[in-house]
């Protein structure tokens, strides 16, 4: 059974699958009228956030209260971090508040990894630098599975990926769940958001895919990226890489239109999703809800064993 | 070693059913408020066998299946099972939910069960319906229809199926 | 400790002049006599039997963080590490605080170095005032003080101008120039190597290409200048081409290369663990194994550490925050053994009188063990096998990238100025 819940990579295919089944029985949980069941009672989930995300917080709390567990909130801006307190002595005092588990978001790669040796917790990634954001990916991946109506699989899907994949912990986790899944995933972007091995097929005009793609996945394009020279200042990115309505309409109907929020209008997105009937953004954040239940219960309360008569 | 003791046929489990269908719709006095709920996983099959019987002899009644993985106080002990999720297709509130499962041992499920239809609203009556209730109870719960009793020993599992039911004995023990 | 005389029986004698059996006589400070069977009634009798005996490890790159970051390592837990992985001379890396770029730092560092007397402790100088890149030190005064070796090392010598005029003005003494190879607009924020790996991890990437560039552009300016130039550290193959081309032109250029870039890729990042992280970074296997060629055929030099001892707090950091470095002293000899396919010759040269030579420092270390010699000497077990335990090593600091690895050879005895500084593993002092 896994202890942590880290990376696609890290937890590889059965484990991913797993908690796709298991987003499914909680997506049952979240259509009811009364969406809480007992799973998690008495357990203790604390949100570690280093760096601010309050809808990843809002969602991670919301999942773990839905699951009946004890939430608690420790974000950065409010901390002892600024006082000086390491990232050491944090987790070990919370720990010893008797916390089941750390829900954890960093602005650097590997936080996650590092804190395992200072806690017996299990440790849920919430994004940790560049590298990760495993809930992301399987929300993302559980939506596409619900709107085109397969179960196992991905096969033969194309993906197209568009932005800023280089400092993008979306990007990478999402492209290895829709690989993991059987899917082919490109990556749009200029050379300069590209990382410096390729980690998919890479794709220099989004004009070359947009016609064929049966998801259209979008991300934040954040403005300091032009300030630090690695695209042009100016409206030329916006030209070459953003969802513009001419090239919204030329999405196929039965595609799918994704972003990771919060959007940047204007930078990345000119169209407004709502107009866009191909848009699954919102999905994916009530999806949200449901994967990182799925992703809380398996750590925390579900197990092998015996099934009983 | 294994032994295997077949103790219901196929025709024996249908009988079974078909009187349990009888003493729904008698105690009930009809089905008109009636839904049947299927504890996942073993009790949906009967639960949609039971629903057949009861449209045949009256009229149709409303079935369902729910699963109680995310209830059981002994979590941990039993895996979600994929797409064995919860499907309640009415509203419960004022109806009488018939919950039904194969089998009727310590009543852990059945308890997680009463919980999990209360999340669903407030029916006015719950019904417990099993096809073997193989005894051991650790909780005060007792079956409204049964299809057989049939004392068991620990060491023994109970398999159930349409094709009839089955103890299992380890070998040794 | 003792100033009589020892007899060390039994051993393989290595030294640059070649290899043979025989017993050593030390005596007041020298090797008095060296033949088969000694009979020296008087001296302490050690038996060193399947031994090897060489002259003393020099290291060309050792951090001692004395002065101002005391926490992390002191000239005395420093020594007694270095003592312990057979050095006899250590040359101290002047990113101190304050920096070794004064004559008062400078003595300061020697003075300590004497008191504690585990080894020779050689201070090196900045480049730059305060390693800022932007005035030089007084290469003279410093020179007359006996400094040797000048770098900027932490960082390189950013400016071209500069170092040109650093090169031009130190290549009327007798000193070197040792360059940290590191473009830093290349390497902003970057945490490892720019590769394969480092797009999978999202951890932003160090360009093979930000080492090369200052290899090549010193190159060039050792080209013009006539200075004498090292380069410290090389981690890419590229750079190990640069420089095997520069030294077929006749160029003045030395080149060092670490244990850990000769055994390690940045692979081992991927558990995030900031042990790994180091500046230069650990890069591919093809890096390492062009490094490794080039210690083979002579392109580089000689292997030295970059010991880099660092507080545990500070490694306990997110690995952006984390600062690079590792230890590396005592596991030295025993890292190159296990990754160097070269003769014990070969590879005691490159430990010890190759780098004697870079430094300086070849009037008493890295000398030929014969009778009238300074008894400067390391006494090892070829065969020893042993488990890295960072909480057993010597250094204040516990950062090493070798932790539970398993080591074959290990220092026995340390000879310092002819006393037993290490005895049987174990510092004397």
């Amino acid at each position: 059974m896994a202890k942590h819940f880290r990376s696609i990579d890290e937890a590889g295919r059965d484990h991913v699958i797993r908690l796709l089944n298991l987003t499914d029985h909680m997506a049952e949980v979240n259509r009811r009228l009364h969406p809480k069941v007992p799973a998690l009672r008495g357990r203790t989930v604390c949100n570690l956030f280093f760096e601010d995300s309050t809808r990843t917080r809002l969602s991670f709390d919301l999942a773990a209260r839905r699951l009946s567990a004890d939430t608690l909130t420790f974000t950065a801006a409010s901390s002892s971090v600024n006082k000086g307190e390491s990232l050491r002595d944090t987790v070990e005092t919370l720990s010893a508040m008797g916390v089941d588990a750390f829900v954890v978001r960093h602005r650097s790669s590997g936080v996650p990894w590092q804190i395992e040796h200072w806690t017996d917790a299990a440790i849920v990634n919430a994004g940790d630098g560049w590298h990760a954001h495993p809930t992301q990916a399987l929300l993302d991946a559980y939506t596409i599975m619900q709107r085109i109506g397969r179960s196992t699989d991905l096969d033969g899907l194309e993906v197209a990926i568009v932005g800023d994949i280089r400092h993008s912990r979306v990007a990478r986790s999402t492209t290895e769940v829709l690989r993991l899944l059987g899917a082919r995933v490109v990556h749009v972007a200029p050379a300069t958001l590209l990382p410096p091995h390729p980690i998919a097929e890479q794709i220099g005009d989004l004009d070359e895919v947009i016609d064929r793609v049966d998801v259209l996945y979008m991300l934040r394009m954040q403005r300091e990226r032009m300030d630090s020279a690695l695209v042009p200042a100016g409206v030329e990115y916006v030209e070459r890489f953003a969802l513009t309505a001419e090239r919204a309409r030329r999405l196929r109907s039965d595609a799918l239109l994704m972003h990771p929020g919060p959007m940047n209008r204007g930078v990345e997105m000119l169209v407004d999703p709502s107009e866009v009937p191909q848009s699954a953004i919102l999905d994916q954040v009530t999806n949200g809800i449901s994967a990182r239940m799925a992703v809380l219960f398996d750590l925390l309360g579900s197990g092998t064993g015996l099934e009983d008569q | 070693m294994v032994h295997r003791k077949q103790v219901l046929g196929p025709d024996d489990v249908r009988r079974a059913v078909t009187r349990m269908a009888h003493e729904v719709i008698e105690r009930n006095r009809g089905v008109d408020t009636v839904v049947l709920l299927g504890m996942q996983r073993g009790g949906v099959w009967l639960a949609e066998q039971l629903g057949d019987e009861i449209s045949r002899i009256a009229h149709e009644v409303p079935v369902g299946a729910l699963d109680v993985s995310l209830y059981r106080d002994d979590i941990g002990l039993r895996p979600v099972v994929p797409g064995a999720t919860s499907n309640v297709p009415v509203d419960v509130d004022s109806a009488t939910v018939v919950l039904v499962d194969d089998v009727l041992f310590t009543g852990r499920t059945v308890r997680a069960a009463l919980d999990a239809v209360a999340d669903y609203g407030r029916p006015r009556s719950i019904q417990l319906a099993v096809l073997v209730d193989r005894g051991h109870r650790e909780l005060p719960i007792r079956p409204d229809f049964i299809g057989k009793n049939l004392p068991t020993s620990l060491d023994e599992s109970v398999e159930v199926s349409a094709e009839g039911v089955v103890i299992v004995e380890a070998a040794g023990s | 400790m003792t100033e009589s005389s020892m007899l060390l029986r039994g051993a393989t004698l290595i030294d640059h002049t070649g290899e043979r059996q025989g017993d050593v006589l030390v005596a007041d400070g020298r090797v008095t006599q060296v033949s088969a069977n000694i009979d020296a009634a008087g001296a302490e009798v050690i038996d060193v039997v399947g031994c090897i005996i060489a002259p003393g490890f020099v290291d060309l790159h050792t951090h001692l963080r004395e002065p101002g970051m005391t926490e992390a390592e002191t000239i005395e837990t420093g020594s007694r590490a270095a003592a312990l992985g057979g050095y006899t001379a250590v040359v101290a890396m002047p990113n101190t605080d304050p920096t070794q770029d004064s004559v008062e730092v400078i003595e300061f560092v020697r003075r300590r170095g004497i008191e504690v007397g585990l080894c020779d402790v050689r201070p090196s100088g900045s480049i730059t005032i305060g390693r800022a890149g932007e005035q030089l030190t007084p290469f003279a005064e410093l020179a007359a003080a006996g400094v040797h070796v000048f770098t900027d090392d932490g960082s390189g010598v950013q400016d071209a101008g500069l170092m040109r005029r650093a090169m031009e003005y130190g290549r009327e003494l007798d000193i070197v120039l040792a360059q940290h190879c590191e473009v830093s607009a290349l390497t902003k924020g970057a945490v490892m190597h720019e590769g394969e790996c480092c797009s999978h991890l999202g951890l932003p990437g160090w360009p093979a290409l930000a080492e090369e560039l200052m290899v090549h552009r010193d190159i060039e300016l050792c080209r013009l200048t006539g200075a004498r130039v090292h380069l410290l550290h090389l981690s890419t193959a590229r750079s190990v081409e640069l420089v095997r081309r520069a030294k077929a032109d006749g160029l003045p250029i030395t080149a060092e290369a670490t244990p850990h870039h000769i055994s390690l890729t940045d692979e081992r990042l991927s558990t995030f663990d900031t042990r790994f992280k180091v500046n230069p970074p650990l890069r591919t296997m093809a890096d390492i194994e062009a490094v490794r060629a080039g210690l083979v055929d002579g392109t580089i030099d000689a292997i030295a550490t970059d010991h880099a001892p660092h507080a545990g707090h500070a490694k306990d950091r997110p690995l952006d925050e984390a600062p690079p470095g590792m230890i590396g002293l005592e596991t030295a000899i025993a890292v190159c053994r296990a990754h160097l396919d070269m003769s014990w010759q070969h590879l005691l040269g490159a430990m010890s009188w190759r780098p004697a030579k870079i430094a300086g420092l070849d009037d008493r270390h890295g000398r030929p063990i014969a009778a009238g010699e300074p008894a400067n000497l390391v006494v090892l077990d070829p065969d020893a096998e042993w488990i890295v335990d960072p909480h057993k090593l010597s250094s204040k600091s516990s950062n090493t990238p070798f932790v539970n690895m398993s080591l074959r050879s290990r220092v026995r005895h340390t000879i310092f100025e002819g006393t037993l500084v290490v005895r049987d593993g174990v510092a004397q002092r």
